[in-house]
């Protein structure tokens, strides 16, 4: 098949329910509906953003795509190759082309081998590499993410939250990966070092031409890396659109909400701050119709009932769709 | 931390910053200290009891009945039945028998009882807690393997272990291994859900889900990610362990369902001296203190060692 052309990742249809468990017997009550019937795709080289407010999937869908949870339904193929279809050892070979990095840089790492261990393990286990070779590859991978060499021997816990993220990037890159899902990889980290684990993430992009999924409720930290960026609402997409598009022209009203509760850099931009009243329902029993509809300021009577069907701006091959009634 | 890679302490491994903090607590180390006395004396006991008499504690001298410690023979004991060293370090008993010789001898008793009870209740609770922490989703007919074993733990702990213990001696034939075995059989409920509890925690930790992502076997995963990170824990608390076992075999000891004789141990010394206590205090308090500081040292060693082995807390 042809590569260049077909997606790096298909992703369609897909859904993560967790069972709500009660009672003595563990009788299943009720369905978390995380994920709910998404359908995305990542071309090669490409990163795509996946915004939203925390609790509403975005993570579930990271490790959904990888396989860390075992989706509910959907379909999900990365090079042409059905990842849900695999057998566990074919699993384990498919899974050093795509990799993932970590929110937290103290429980990512395990505390009980030293840095080296941890970035060499990987090439071990998949006999890429032993002896001295082995030895090169981990030096050169430390040199890659800014990290000496020297200090393989270290525990992760002499190191900053900025450094151990410098590891977990490296363990990422050890089996050389195509794609990577970077879960909030830079939000526990204190703003200037984000900017530099921002510049690394890009270098390294280029550098072996990776795909991410970058997963964060930031807008900011997307706006600056990402190709295109998918918003999320309560398991379920609301926009997707080019970074460019997405900031110039946001159609949905979630996206419009979003926007304008971030602090906009540029000072002479007009700012009508548009503020998101009430809570995010919860996933167990969301909203009917548009699950957004209780918080839309520009809520319909249709909204409350009806789902919102997949809309097209503009021309189909810029890909700016939204899901929602106002434009149909 | 400063982020100046050259300005980073020199390295230590683990092992060089837990003896950094170990050497600092004070408490820990006087628990030390005690216990590698014990140990000596342990091992001392046994070989100069048993192997080479040295110290024998089975002489019985009618002669030298109730000494007090620090004695010397009486004239007419027989010359052949003299202690070493020609004193009662810690005075005679009712039969004229050496209690010195006998803490000796029961020192090697009474920690192996604790050793190898713990070593009983580590194997099964770390066995049944590590099934129910990492394979306890896994359905057998219509109940998961968590509930099976964690419901059987719960009934096992609603009986007070003591209880239990004491009617299980009660039915079985007397011996030191009996007792070893079944302070074991009955102790391990607390090193299950201890086990299970860390597995549980540390299964959703990113280091484990990066594992899983590398495409690491399960079993390595376990055995290299998990194990390491939930047995800190769990030596800790079998340091603590050992003192309890040695404290439940003195209780029984002083029940009358210890280990029988000619077998010493400090709790059936502590028992045949219960019957003296104004005559002969010295029966009832050597080895009454000699439980007391051992398990004071076990508690104190364990305490400083759960401070000490927790790169969890000293890492932020
Ligand atoms: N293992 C799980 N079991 C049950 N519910 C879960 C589990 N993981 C996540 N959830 C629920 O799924 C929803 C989405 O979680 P998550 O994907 O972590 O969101 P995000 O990463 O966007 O913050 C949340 O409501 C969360 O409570
Ligand atoms: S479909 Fe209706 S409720 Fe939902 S975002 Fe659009 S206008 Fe708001
Ligand atoms: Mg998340």
């Amino acid at each position: 098949m042809n590569s260049t052309t077909s997606p790096l990742l298909q992703v369609t249809g897909l859904k993560k329910y967790f069972p709500v468990r009660s009672g003595i017997f563990s009788r299943v009550s009720g369905w978390v509906k995380a994920v709910d019937d998404i359908t995305l795709q990542i071309k090669h080289g490409e990163t795509l953003g996946l915004v939203g407010e925390s609790g509403c999937g975005k993570t579930t869908v990271g490790r959904s795509i990888l396989r860390l949870m075992e989706p509910t339904a959907g379909e999900i193929k990365f090079e042409g190759e059905d990842l849900l279809a695999l057998k566990p050892r074919e699993l384990r070979q498919a899974r050093r082309r795509m990799q993932i990095i970590f929110q937290d840089p103290y429980s990512s790492l395990n505390p009980r081998m030293t840095i080296g261990s941890i970035v060499s393990e990987p090439l071990k286990i998949h006999k890429i590499a032993k002896g001295q070779e082995l030895q090169d590859r981990v030096n050169q991978l430390f040199v890659k993410v800014g990290l000496r060499p020297e200090h393989q021997s270290r525990y992760p816990h002499e190191f900053s939250g900025g450094q151990r993220q410098r590891v977990g990037i490296a363990r990422a890159l050890a089996l050389n990966p195509k794609f990577i899902v970077c879960d909030e990889a830079v939000s526990a980290l204190d703003v200037s070092i984000q900017a530099q684990i921002l510049n690394l993430l890009r270098d390294l992009q280029q550098e072996f031409h990776l795909s991410y999924l970058f997963i964060t409720h930031d807008l900011n930290v997307v706006q600056y890396l990402a190709d295109r960026i998918a918003v999320m609402y309560l398991g379920q997409l609301a926009e997707v659109a080019s970074t460019e598009d997405l900031f110039a022209t946001p159609k949905h009203p979630y996206t419009q909400a979003l926007l304008s509760a971030n602090p906009v850099p540029d000072p002479t931009a007009v700012s009508q701050r548009m503020i998101l009243s009430g809570d995010v329902p919860s996933p167990l029993h969301p909203p009917t119709g548009c699950r957004f509809h209780p918080r839309c300021p520009q809520v319909m009577d249709v909204c409350k009932t009806a789902a919102p069907p997949l809309i097209q701006i503009g021309p189909p091959e810029e890909g700016h769709q939204v899901w929602c009634h106002l434009y149909t | 931390m400063s982020l100046d890679p050259e300005a980073m302490a020199p390295p230590e491994t683990p092992w060089q910053e837990f003896l950094r903090i170990f050497r600092k607590d004070y408490q820990a180390l006087f628990g030390f200290w005690v216990l590698m006395l014990l140990l000596v004396s342990a091992l001392a006991g046994k070989a100069l009891t048993e192997w080479w008499v040295v110290f024998d504690p089975e002489v019985v001298r009618l002669t030298d009945k109730f000494l007090p410690p620090f004695s010397v023979p009486s004239p007419d004991s027989l010359p052949t039945d003299r202690p070493f060293g020609g004193i009662y370090l810690m005075g005679t008993d009712e039969l004229g028998r050496d209690v010195f010789a006998r803490m000796f001898q029961g020192s090697f008793v009474s920690l192996s009882i604790g050793f190898v009870a713990v070593g009983i209740s580590l194997g099964i609770g770390i066995l049944l807690g590590g099934l129910s922490g990492f394979y306890g989703h896994v359905k057998l007919w219509c109940i998961t393997v968590d509930t099976l074993i964690m419901r059987f733990t719960d009934a096992m702990m609603c009986f007070p272990t003591f209880f239990l213990i004491l009617t299980a001696v009660a039915l079985l034939p007397p011996s030191i291994y009996t007792i070893m075995m079944i302070i074991g059989l009955f102790s391990w409920m607390g090193t299950a859900r201890f086990v299970r509890a860390e597995f549980l925690s540390i299964r959703e930790q990113d280091y484990v889900t990066a594992a899983k992502a590398l495409g690491i076997p399960e079993g390595r995963i376990i055995f290299r990610h998990m194990v390491p990170n939930a047995l800190a824990p769990v030596f800790v608390s079998a340091t603590i362990g050992v003192a309890s076992a040695i404290l439940t075999e003195s209780g029984l000891s002083f029940l009358g369902f210890g280990v029988p004789p000619p077998d010493a141990t400090w709790g059936n010394i502590l028992s045949d001296g219960k019957g003296f206590i104004f005559d002969a205090p010295w029966l009832f308090f050597i080895p009454g203190m000699a439980i007391f500081m051992v398990v004071l040292a076990f508690n104190l060693v364990g305490e400083g060692l759960r401070e000490a082995l927790n790169p969890k807390l000293r890492s932020r």
